[in-house]
């Protein structure tokens, strides 16, 4: 999909620069675009080292364990029927963990190794069930603490305090969690 | 609230050496090896970085994307959602770099405290990459028949998006 949705993107500026006259300034874009891509990432390089820094520290104290504790009571509600001490809830856990964390990296592996002992539990194997689908759900919406790649380009832009928007962020990721869940709920149950 | 703002890394970066002090965790060479992945994460967006940076600049160059944001202003309109931050709306769902590049490009234009980039930060802190996960953990089991995810995952979105609005002008009064 991104295929072509990138080659529209560039196809379309060139017709579109073509048929306005803008060609100097496209041919300008183009060349300062991709110096620009480096100086993008280059300035979020040192925010992300520093937070996956921190966070391999929190990582080796234990978090994860300590955080899918405090995590269980709400997740025994979103997926009843599992054991507490069961691998799927466990696994369930640990990558939601990870996603609050803002562990992307490590969500993915993590969320994946969940999927596959939720399918072991489900009556469905390869069609989706109601705790497959709450599971992908919660991991298309964003639970993560502090945006802190978002927060590290503000400060690059001259923002005077980066990280306001977080009360906001909780809010909006709370509202929009919630509006997820209940339309899944609400689908499911009529299935 | 401006002032939580300033007071929420210092107070992440304490809990953290605290709680590794507590575990008795080696603190600098576990941060470094820790610093070590996040480089290792910033050279693998790089690539994508590249090639979608400088689509979204053609873009802005070349007026269309002046077009889309007069075709777009209606609707935008409707749901009080900045102009600016349409295209955003439209790629966030599909693809993580391309959102980052229209993120970057929006605080160029507008900068980053103005209600679109506020607004633009808040639509990337409170939503995710919904048709990339949908694809890695079902594609992962071989499941095709996804049942509500979909319906679901784009209503979270979609709420997401208007969620973001109001709450920037709840907390920025904007």
């Amino acid at each position: 999909m991104l295929n072509y949705i990138w080659a529209a993107l560039m196809l379309l500026s060139i017709l579109c620069a073509a048929l306005t006259g803008r060609m100097e300034a496209l041919s300008g874009a183009i060349l300062s675009g991709a110096a620009d891509a480096v100086t993008l990432a280059v300035s979020m390089a040192g925010m992300l080292c520093l937070w996956t820094g921190l966070l391999h520290i929190a990582e080796e104290g234990g978090v994860t364990a300590a955080l899918s504790r405090a995590l269980s009571p709400v997740t025994r509600r979103l997926f009843p029927g599992l054991p507490p001490q069961s691998p799927a809830l466990r696994a369930v856990c640990s990558n939601l963990t990870a996603n609050v964390l803002g562990l992307g990296n490590a969500a993915t592996p993590l969320g994946i190794a969940a999927m596959r002992e939720l399918q072991k539990v489900s009556a469905t194997p390869y069609e989706a069930d109601r705790r497959m689908v709450f599971f992908v759900v919660l991991n298309t919406a964003s639970v993560q603490l502090l945006p802190t790649m978002t927060g590290a380009l503000r400060a690059q832009w001259g923002s005077r305090s980066p990280f306001d928007i977080v009360p906001a962020v909780w809010l909006a990721s709370a509202g929009s969690l919630a509006v997820g869940l209940f339309t899944a709920w609400l689908l499911e149950r009529r299935r | 609230m401006a002032q939580l703002g300033f007071f929420l890394l210092p107070a992440a970066v304490a809990a953290v050496l605290i709680f590794g002090l507590a575990r008795r965790v080696p603190l600098f060479s576990s941060f470094t090896a820790g610093a070590k992945d996040g480089l290792r994460a910033c050279a693998a967006v790089l690539p994508p970085l590249v090639g979608l940076v400088t689509a979204v600049r053609m873009l802005q160059a070349s007026g269309a994307l002046d077009l889309f944001s007069t075709a777009a202003a209606p609707l935008a309109g409707a749901l009080g959602f900045p102009v600016e931050a349409a295209p955003l709306a439209l790629l966030r769902p599909i693809s993580g770099s391309g959102s980052t590049a229209w993120l970057n490009e929006i605080f160029r234009q507008c900068g980053p405290d103005s209600f679109a980039g506020r607004v633009a930060s808040v639509v990337m802190g409170s939503t995710e990459t919904t048709f990339y996960a949908v694809a890695v953990y079902y594609g992962a089991v071989g499941v095709k028949k996804t049942g509500a995810t979909l319906p679901a995952a784009l209503a979270a979105d979609l709420s997401g998006y208007v969620f973001s609005v109001l709450a920037v002008r709840l907390q920025f009064g904007a």
